[in-house]
């Protein structure tokens, strides 16, 4: 038997209300490609950055040992120190730079107050010549595809000397190809002595690389798999990932009445704003009706949120096709004031980002996409703001002492409340929810699904995508699957379950996968 | 609860609570001399141009903490021009003002086309204008003085020797009575005000204000505008530039605070993808903050050349970072989104304060150019360890 490199015991890591991990235990050998499975959310990224360091020791309670000692990783720098790196899910590239400044940014060659360039580029050809380009190092990052840049970082680790390789989703943004090359230079590596935990949604991917594969689910290592010793097949990988019992987390919903068609979008495709040959939505139909909610399933990046904010007023994407009908006429949103005015309503995935005003306080969030409500000839009345601030928050049973509490210091959970205060009041007919209880704990997503029933009941039409499959599963009237970019099923609340969904996902890039290889 | 509601106060409060320390600080320092009549004339005068501009400043700031680098080049573009009109062109004053504020709102809205629409970093447009406008100024004027004799002008934006509202009501002896009666007729216009506000909140069941902080802040404010008066009362009146100033920031002080499209300059520099994605047209916004820029600067631009009754092409120098320096003094934030006219009137009457109290009290110019600066700098660091510190 080969010798444990890597051990993490007892891991737990909580985050305020939430415990992302809870007694995780993995090992890894030396000399193996050890792949992390589970949902989104489950914690494999948060256990992979305990062990570089990105969560300093001492913020979680357990032990990592790493070639027989105990590591107390303060920075991502003393993990690397030791030959432990990390690629993470986006790339950390500099754009404007060559790939030869990249590889060595931060580790930089020659004196401090003297780079020898010389030096840099010789080993930066070396360096990714191993990872199989045959570009200049001197060739600018922006001038590279996305598959060539993640074999930069690739060769980046290499340069830092790593002994042990991790990789968070690193097929998440490439084409067949590229990642085909990509998983097998993982193997080229693992001949070499290179050992490798792997994060993938991408089963067919993780049972062809992968000689053990770690379940996790809701912050617990589930089990452990074999290669040889026990069955790798996707189904066997998918029950391990979903087998969670479903108690009573969601309210019932008795007696709404799904009534007409509310909106319905045909043929709908949408090009990436920079890359624009790049289809991010593909020829996708779905329509919602009133009354009615309909879950959109699918994993991360598959182009649910793209499809979303580009049906939301055209906030996504350029060359935008398709047709868009609201109450079967058929209307063109030019913008998102547009959208608003035809009682669309789009409820952000990233409220921090692109939701709340963190700055302001609950009353001026609450009003935002509806100022006109409370104001009349341009100008606020501020009363009556206050008093529509006050009644979304007895509504949705916000936690603040005032509604002119900033927004920035409320919980996850409240500040989603608020969020979606803002765009009740916007008195939308059609909602699109992008991962409404993302990151709130579960007292809050049971309020928060009790809106949405609330919502529907009153006749309103309510989209949700949500990565999270027993929310879809028990919500949603409806479900569609959308995997890159495309609708890749469609299940009725009877016929739909966990496994259905994953094989819907996993046939759609299966196909694809077959006709690279052959 | 009641010492988190005490330290907000405190935050809240922290700029006034200076201004009142400097304002003992100066009293000390000068004898008294700073609050004669004729030095709290000068001081509104001499800063009249730093309210306007400032005001225009906050709105850019507000945006998300862009500047406008150009407004002294505009200032002095637009009153070289104006003289010409006055003066070489013989133009009457009424069309010459309106001409001014159009033209200013044109450069304005030349560099907010490129700032708003093609999203050109302000700072780099409008560091072009200053040398674009700066440079013109000298062309338009020959890079000669031009004397602006037009004495209705001067009378109606001036600063200079004689530039009051007339006394119709009084004998010219003694108090001036506009001063007194404008004081208080605004005074019993502010309780008015006051008192309507918290009945009708009261008749539609809103939340009342604390009765003691409202009152407490309505005679705090009433003796503020009683005692200016009172001072300007004694020594000639109401300087007609104190007018202009008074109209700039009670109208902008009403945008900001109670219209729809000053809640959009907020909410743009809180988060401005929040903002598209609210249906706001985001540009637009940035586009109407530097055209009103352009706008209040030739309003600036006049009163500067009024006050001094001429046309340079030097005019105008530093204006920028007097007027930026205001916004932040008066607790705009850095990265935009906060900050308030009346904070921003608080702020430029600190400055104008420093400066005039050190002047009275013979410091040497380079050493104000320095306690300025450390004000300035105080100032943000203030903002930015407080913003943190809510976090």
């Amino acid at each position: 038997m080969a010798k444990i490199l890597l051990e993490m015991k007892n891991i737990t890591k909580t985050f305020p209300g939430v415990k992302a991990l809870d007694n995780v235990n993995l090992q890894v050998e030396e000399g193996e490609i050890h792949a992390l499975v589970g949902e989104n959310g489950a914690g494999k990224s948060t256990l992979m950055n305990v062990l570089s360091g990105v969560y300093p020791y001492g913020s979680y309670e357990g032990d990592i040992i790493y070639k027989g000692e105990v590591c107390k990783f303060q920075t991502i720098r003393q993990s690397e120190e030791k030959g432990i790196v990390i690629i993470h899910q986006e790339l950390a590239l500099v754009p404007y730079m060559t790939i030869g400044e990249n590889l060595f940014l931060g580790n930089e060659r020659g004196k401090k107050a003297a780079i020898n360039w010389d030096e840099t580029y010789g080993m930066a050809d070396q360096y990714i010549r191993q990872v199989g380009l045959t570009e200049s190092s001197r060739t600018l990052i922006k001038d590279i595809g996305v598959g060539k840049q993640q074999l930069v970082e690739i060769a980046k680790a290499l340069a830092k000397n790593a002994k042990l390789l991790i990789l968070d989703e690193p097929t998440s943004s490439l084409n067949e190809q590229d990642s085909q090359a990509l998983l097998d230079l993982l193997l080229k590596f693992k001949k070499e002595g290179m050992t490798c935990i792997i994060i993938s949604h991408k089963l067919n991917e993780v049972s062809y690389v992968a000689d053990k594969i770690t379940v996790i689910r809701d912050g617990s290592t589930i089990e452990t798999l074999k290669k040889g010793v026990d069955d790798f097949s996707e189904d066997r990988i998918i029950k391990g990932m979903v087998g969670r019992e479903i108690a009573d987390r969601f309210p019932k919903r008795p007696g709404v009445k799904i009534g007409e068609t509310a909106l319905e979008v045909k043929n709908w495709t949408v090009h990436h704003p920079v890359y624009s040959e790049r289809k991010v939505v593909d020829n996708v139909s779905f329509k919602v009706r009133k009354g009615e909610v309909v879950g959109i399933s699918g994993l991360m990046g598959a182009g649910r949120t793209e499809l979303a904010k580009s049906i939301f007023g055209k906030s996504y994407g350029t060359n935008i096709s398709g047709s868009l009908y609201l109450n079967g006429k058929e209307a063109h949103l030019k913008n998102a004031r547009d959208a608003i005015r035809h009682k669309i309503a789009y409820v952000t995935e990233d409220r921090k980002g692109d939701g709340l005003i963190l700055s302001n306080p609950i009353r001026i969030n609450t009003t935002l996409a509806n100022l006109d409500a409370v104001s009349s000839r341009g100008v606020i009345d501020r009363d009556k703001e206050y008093s529509v601030a006050v009644e979304y928050k007895k509504k949705l049973n916000t936690k603040c002492p005032t509604v002119e509490q900033n927004v920035g210091n409320l919980s996850g959970g409240n500040q989603q409340k608020v969020l979606l205060a803002k765009w009740m009041f916007a008195d939308p007919d059609v909602l699109i929810l992008d991962e409404p209880t993302r990151g709130i704990d579960v007292g809050a997503k049971y309020e928060i699904y009790c809106i949405i029933n609330d919502l529907v009941a009153a006749g309103k039409s309510v989209i949700m995508i949500s990565s999270e499959l027993p929310e879809v599963l028990g919500m949603s009237d409806r479900i569609y699957v959308m995997n890159e970019g495309k609708i890749a099923g469609e299940l009725s609340k009877e016929e739909a379950t966990q496994e259905k969904i994953m094989a819907c996902i996993l046939r759609s890039s299966g196909k694809k996968t077959g006709k690279a290889n052959a | 609860m009641d010492k988190a509601k005490l330290k907000v106060g405190i935050q809240k409060y922290t700029m006034i609570i200076v201004l009142v320390l400097v304002m003992l600080f100066f009293t000390w320092g000068t004898e008294g001399k700073i609050l004669l009549p004729q030095n709290i004339t000068n001081l509104i005068s001499q800063n009249a141009y730093v309210f306007v501009l400032a005001t225009g400043m906050l709105l850019c700031i507000l945006t998300g903490g862009n500047i406008d680098l150009s407004v002294g080049s505009v200032v002095c573009f637009v009153g070289a021009v104006g003289g010409v009109m006055m003066e070489n062109m013989k133009l009457p004053i009424g069309i010459a003002v309106i001409l001014m504020l159009i033209l200013g709102a044109l450069i304005g809205a030349w560099q907010a086309f490129w700032i708003a629409f093609l999203r050109i970093p302000p700072f780099i447009v409008t560091l072009s204008g200053m040398l674009v406008f700066r440079g013109l100024s000298n062309i338009v004027l020959g890079g000669k003085t031009l004397p602006i004799k037009s004495e209705m002008f001067v009378q109606l934006f001036g600063g200079g020797a004689n530039c009051y509202v007339p006394d119709f009501l009084g004998s010219g002896e003694g108090l001036n009575m506009v001063a007194m009666g404008v004081g208080t007729i605004a005074c019993v216009l502010f309780i008015l005000m006051t008192v309507r506000g918290d009945l009708n909140r009261r008749k539609k069941g809103y939340e009342t204000e604390n009765p003691v902080a409202m009152y407490g802040k309505m005679i705090v404010i009433c003796a503020v505008i009683l005692f200016v008066t009172w001072k300007l009362a004694q020594h000639k009146g109401i300087p007609t530039s104190l007018v202009w100033v008074l109209l700039v920031v009670l109208v902008y002080g009403y945008i900001t605070s109670k219209t729809t499209v000053g809640r959009y300059f907020y909410a743009v520099g809180g988060n401005e993808k929040a903002t598209k994605l609210s249906g706001i047209n985001t540009n637009m916004v940035y586009f109407i903050a530097y055209t009103n820029m352009g706008f209040l600067a030739a309003l600036a631009g006049m009163l500067t050349i009024a006050r001094m009754t001429s046309a340079q092409p030097t005019y105008g120098q530093n204006y920028e970072m007097d007027a930026i320096g205001s916004c932040f003094i008066g607790g705009a934030s850095a990265y935009g989104g906060v900050g308030t006219v009346p904070g921003v009137i608080i702020g430029a009457v600190l400055m104008g304060i420093i400066n005039q109290g050190m002047s009275i009290m013979g410091t040497d110019q380079n050493m104000q150019k320095v306690v300025k600066g450390l004000v300035l700098l105080a100032a943000v660091i203030f903002d930015v360890v407080s913003k943190k510190k809510s976090e």
